[in-house]
């Protein structure tokens, strides 16, 4: 299972990207395998905002609607609108085009107080 | 809830070896999916799939009068039965209430195969053995056999190739007996998905090497095993309901539209009174299926339906649909606002997403 070194996971495997105070977010590799055929994604809406651990979005597979969560305190700045049309990017590419929403971080370095890839690796063992 | 270990059908290990997602389903671990439900759903509208069904019961009816005692037992015709054919039928209760749906077999003058609801086993075995007529004899042989679905257009190839081409597959809803490689299988043609197909028993001894068989030789034809969410997305596509979902105690099978399969010129049979009532005042509710319009989350049951600002009811079944790209359902509904082409509303996650109640089945091949 692909888990880029370069990102910060959380236990409920999302990935997060750090862009300056930014942070971009999807779902890991692991989690669109274990979901499978992602046929809707219910975005967040831009200026919401993501408390730590509170649920933001929704993916839902043919069997299951999964709850997204935000990884830091932060605001909603965009949603990946290419899932409105093709929500199976998640399964695709989730680490690239399969992005979900960036959050501008309230305070960036709460992202050092997620996972590492070695970290997730052990979670997802 | 049970607290014991979860069943295995026969078929356990060769789910695991597949790589299958096993889930709880009643008391049974059963496969949800190997290769994905879209894949094995397409698999089965365009080739033929596979699909393990060992978890449903097979109760045996035998003894002088057993026809008779059972057409008292059950909603169809058990006359209209020759040996050799089968019917769909429902086990209801002094209410009229459904208790189970499934398909009885005639497969002897006086012998019956029933085929019920994996999760309705004990309740309906009780339940029968509670009213069994001294003459008749009634065994659960769910433990020792085994079944599974073939589904597809290409069965027919399928089972050319398996048996040998002047091999004949029964006609709908016949059921025929075979021997292949020293197996003895005996074959219905029917079926939970809308396509041609044939549900297959045997000892369960038999059951891994049937399965290997049925998938080797139908490698040329595409075959695919198929999971329990594949099974339901194309149930649904064609509105067959599910017992615990659209079918339960509380709703007879003239609420859920299925009228067809209750015989009510049958002189005595269980919930026969109810279902008089029902037919000639109307029920107040009815089963509809509903298809969402546009993009949106697709409706899982127990979604509310509204309509004009108000709750008129909740799904019970739901799911988005591989073949129609959308999101599609059944829900019970106030009779006048059960009809094609009403306008209703699904409330999912707290926001309203427009829908509109279809004619059944919301599938159809063209």
């Amino acid at each position: 299972m692909n888990v880029p070194d370069d990102l910060f996971y959380t236990e409920s495997h999302e990935w997060i990207k750090r862009e300056g105070d930014n942070a971009r977010v999807g779902i890991t590799d692991h989690a669109q395998a274990e979901l499978t055929d992602v046929v809707y994604v219910e975005l967040p809406k831009v200026g919401a905002t993501a408390e730590a651990r509170g649920q933001i979005a929704v993916v839902e597979s043919v069997k299951a609607a999964s709850d997204i969560y935000a990884p830091v305190n932060g605001t909603v700045v965009e949603v990946n609108k290419a899932l409105e049309g093709n929500p199976a990017l998640v399964n695709t590419d989730p680490f690239g085009e399969g992005w979900i929403f960036v959050l501008k971080m309230d305070s960036p370095d709460d992202i050092k107080q997620l996972k590492d890839a070695a970290a997730y690796r052990k979670v997802i063992e | 809830m049970t607290t014991a270990a979860p069943k295995k059908t026969p078929l356990y290990e060769e789910h695991v070896r597949l790589g299958a997602k096993m889930i709880p389903f009643g008391d049974w671990i059963m496969p949800v999916q190997y290769s994905g439900i879209m894949d094995e759903h397409q698999a089965v509208r365009n080739n033929v799939g596979i699909f393990d069904i060992s978890h449903m019961g097979q109760l045996v009816a035998t003894g002088p009068g057993s026809g008779g005692w059972l057409n008292e037992m059950l909603t169809n015709n058990i006359d209209k039965l020759e040996v050799g054919t089968g019917q769909y039928t429902f086990l209801l209760n002094e209410r009229g209430g459904i208790i189970d749906d499934l398909i009885v077999y005639r497969t002897g003058p006086e012998e019956f195969l029933l085929v019920v609801n994996a999760s309705r086993v004990d309740e309906d075995f009780a339940w029968l053995k509670q009213h069994l007529a001294a003459s008749c004899e009634l065994t659960n042989r769910s433990d020792s056999f085994g079944g599974v679905a073939i589904q597809g257009p290409r069965v027919v190839d399928l089972f050319h190739a398996l048996l040998g081409s002047q091999v004949e597959l029964p006609a709908r809803n016949h059921i025929i007996e075979r021997k292949l490689d020293g197996m003895n299988l005996s074959i219905a043609r029917t079926g939970y998905t809308g396509e041609d197909g044939v549900e297959v028993f045997f000892s369960a001894k038999d059951a891994a090497k049937f399965w290997n068989t049925v998938l080797k030789t139908g490698e040329q034809f595409g075959i695919r095993p198929c999971g329990l969410g594949a099974r339901d997305t194309l149930r649904l596509e064609m509105c067959y309901p599910l017992n615990g979902s659209d079918l339960s105690p509380e709703h007879n099978p003239i609420e859920a539209g299925l009228g067809f399969f209750v015989d009510l010129k049958k002189p005595i049979f269980i919930g026969r009174d109810v279902l008089i009532q029902a037919k000639e005042n109307g029920t107040p509710n009815r089963l509809a299926a509903f298809r969402m319009k546009g993009k949106g989350p697709p409706p899982r049951p127990h979604y509310g339906v509204w309509l004009a600002g108000d709750q008129i009811g909740e799904t019970t079944s739901g799911t988005l649909s591989p073949s129609l790209n959308q999101g599609i359902g059944m829900a019970y509904l106030p009779t006048q606002h059960a009809r094609a082409g009403t306008e209703i509303e699904i409330e999912i996650r707290g926001q309203k997403f427009p829908a509109t109640i279809e004619k059944k089945p919301l599938y159809k091949k063209s």
